[in-house]
């Protein structure tokens, strides 16, 4: 039976095969290339001079920029097009075309031959993705250690074992509506809503809440990322940005200034302890360090275009570090490990009970 | 004899159509087995559920013993030939065999190899190529070389030419000829039954009508013309199968297994042709496990 299921699997196999080596040699050639600028440039930089190193960065983000965008894609995308076309016409063909009869009048049963068909092809996508993100993962790896946020779905989804998850999820949910909904073309197109579906409710949804997250409170500071904020609103007052958690690699879920009490500092406030804020002369002064996320005018640091004073940037700050603290709550960066393992298993889990219902209605209801 | 088919109160629905309801019958080892019945009686059904592609709504059955497709042992037992005999158009005829070699431990390579030669197709080929005669063959050679005890085929002959369907009931004809296999063989072109099979079932809208040897049914079966005449003065043990009158005369088709001694009638034998199709006609939901009586005016 594991024979004849290479035997038609063959095409399918050579395809795969084919894309895998592209993907080999293209990561071959240029890989090493990308580990020794990292190496000899930006890893120096970065550590002798952080602050310079904006154009260093910023060149290495850019290099080989197709092919980064290639491979992040080939990632995302490999796992829905096992599940179209490895899973979805592995039994939908056979029902189609009728050779079920064919088949299931051997002398295999069919549990066993759905079996085997499901375990082989199944290794076999689980292997693809594996060796795809092997070699992506390692491929991206100087470029994921400068951008230093491995939580972002852009970057969690694409490396490591989860994308082998996704796989064997798409693949056995493919032969899943392939056996529920017995015709090619429709089966592959149900199996794409319904991954696309469970992949955007799984990262939105369930991964934020695999593990509590831990809390982190810190004074607020001057330093990066701090910033006062004009609401955009007519109204909404000033509000206040806090600082850059710093914390690499974390996944930061909030990051806000309360009081004792729980709450936000108020505009009134604001503006009392800090009423240089409110005035025109801190209009688009973003500052050197401001990376504010708040909409409206920024005001931010001492700068010679007529925004606060020394002096007034730390009376400020010395009133809000008096009231409020910095609340961070974020997955710390250990955790990455923790989380694509736990995400690859509810995938695995998902897959085994999808792979259970197959087989059990190949046996019961498609009698 | 002993059943290699037996079915009791079997039935099969689809939704809240009835394929197959309350079918009971059994077919005897050893022969070769026409199940005939017009399109809608049941043929692929009970066939289907007979190698257990299909599972009853109601009743049972059981094949060569044991219900359909109860273990791998079971199914290596049984052979089948589809309707339209599927195959793997992507592999090769060499493929096929290869296939039918790994799932099937009874495989006979010598027998599958002989047959594959003497049709002339070469083992390289595709088999979405292939003709729909060399298609049935290859199908049908899937089918014996895994050495049944019992082969079905379910109007395997239905698509093809004549030649092409004299070759594969030739070839059907030749494996029967080695001994030890029964052969359940459903078709509704009569010719094929005069040729291939020595047992008849009719079935129509699930009910067996009449099941035989087909010897000893066209033994017993004669045509009686004579003046016209009530039915019911009939001797005991007559049976009347189609009735036909005109003004002055009464034709019957008549089963009997005693001589029809009554002087009056004119006794014709009776083609296997018009036999079945005596069967076939008689309006559904009337038959009996006899047969029954049934006025045609004409």
């Amino acid at each position: 039976m594991i024979r004849l299921t290479w035997l038609q699997f063959r095409l399918q196999s050579a395809v795969a095969l084919a894309a895998l080596a592209a993907v080999a040699l293209a990561v071959a050639l240029t890989g090493p290339q990308l580990a020794h600028v990292y190496d000899t440039v930006v890893a120096p930089c970065l550590q002798r001079a952080p602050d310079s190193c904006g154009p260093t960065v910023s060149a290495f983000n850019n290099s080989d920029q197709l092919l980064q965008t290639v491979l992040n894609d080939a990632v995302l995308i490999v796992p829905a097009l096992l599940g179209i076309f490895w899973g979805a016409p592995l039994v939908a063909r056979e029902l189609e075309r009728g050779t079920f009869r064919l088949a299931w009048t051997q002398s295999v049963s069919r549990h066993r031959w759905l079996a085997v068909k499901l375990g082989v092809v199944g290794l076999a996508s689980a292997v693809l993705a594996g060796l795809l993100s092997l070699m992506v993962t390692w491929w991206f790896g100087p470029l994921d250690q400068v951008h230093a946020n491995r939580f972002d779905p852009s970057v969690f989804d694409l490396r490591g074992i989860v994308p082998i998850g996704y796989a064997l999820f798409a693949f056995v949910l493919g032969v899943t509506v392939g056996v529920l909904a017995p015709r090619i073309l429709p089966a592959m197109a149900i199996t794409l809503v319904v991954f696309v579906g469970a992949r955007y409710a799984v990262t939105t949804w369930v991964r934020p809440h695999l593990m509590t997250p831990l809390q982190q409170t810190q004074t607020i500071t001057y330093s990066p990322g701090f910033g006062l904020a004009q609401g955009a609103d007519a109204g909404s007052g000033l509000f206040l940005i806090p600082p850059d958690p710093n914390l690499p690699n974390a996944w930061v879920y909030a990051n806000v200034a309360v009081d004792q009490a729980g709450q936000p500092p108020s505009s009134q406030f604001l503006q009392s302890a800090c009423p240089w804020a409110t005035g025109g002369g801190g209009d688009g002064g973003s500052g050197s360090t401001g990376t504010s996320q708040g909409s409206g005018n920024v005001t931010t640091g001492p700068s010679a275009s007529g925004g606060p004073t020394a002096d007034q940037l730390h009376a400020c700050l010395s009133a809000i570090d008096a009231r409020f603290h910095d609340v961070v709550t974020y997955q710390p960066a250990d955790r990455y490990w923790t989380f694509q393992g736990v995400e690859t298993a509810v995938y695995a889990g998902l897959s085994l009970v999808l792979a259970w219902l197959c087989l059990w209605w190949v046996r019961q209801r498609i009698a | 004899m002993t059943a290699v088919i037996a079915a009791a109160g079997l039935g099969k629905r689809y939704g809240r159509q009835w394929a197959l309801s309350d079918c009971t019958l059994a077919i005897p080892a050893g022969q070769v087995v026409g199940l005939v019945g017009p399109n809608g009686a049941g043929k692929t059904t009970l066939l289907q559920l007979a190698v257990g592609l299909l599972a009853p709504t109601t009743g049972t059955i059981t094949v060569l013993g044991e219900p359909p497709a109860a273990s791998a042992a079971q199914l290596g037992r049984v052979g089948f030939v589809a309707q339209d005999t599927p195959i793997y158009p992507t592999l090769s005829v060499g493929d096929h065999l290869r296939l039918g070699a790994w799932l099937n431990p009874s495989w006979d390579q010598a027998l599958a190899a002989r047959r594959i030669q003497a049709l002339g197709l070469d083992p390289r080929q595709r088999a979405g190529k292939l003709s729909g005669g060399q298609r049935a063959q290859l199908a049908l050679t899937l089918a014996i070389a895994k050495r049944p005890e019992l082969l079905i085929l379910d109007e395997p002959v239905a698509s093809l030419d004549p030649l092409a369907r004299r070759e594969f009931l030739q070839g059907l004809m030749e494996v029967v000829a080695e001994g030890g296999m029964s052969v359940v063989f459903s078709t509704h072109v009569i010719a094929d039954l005069e040729r291939v099979c020595d047992y008849l079932v009719v079935l129509v809208a699930s009910r067996v009508r009449v099941a035989g040897e087909i010897d000893a049914l066209l033994a017993e079966h004669r045509r009686l013309t004579g003046p016209r005449r009530d039915l019911d003065t009939l001797p005991p043990g007559q049976h009347v199968v189609e009735v036909s009158h005109t003004g002055r005369q009464s034709t019957l088709l008549v089963r009997s297994a005693g001589p029809i001694l009554d002087p009056a009638w004119t006794v014709e034998p009776v083609g296997l042709e018009d036999l079945v199709l005596a069967y076939m006609s008689q309006a559904q939901g009337t038959a009996q496990p006899g047969p029954t009586l049934r006025e045609v005016s004409r």
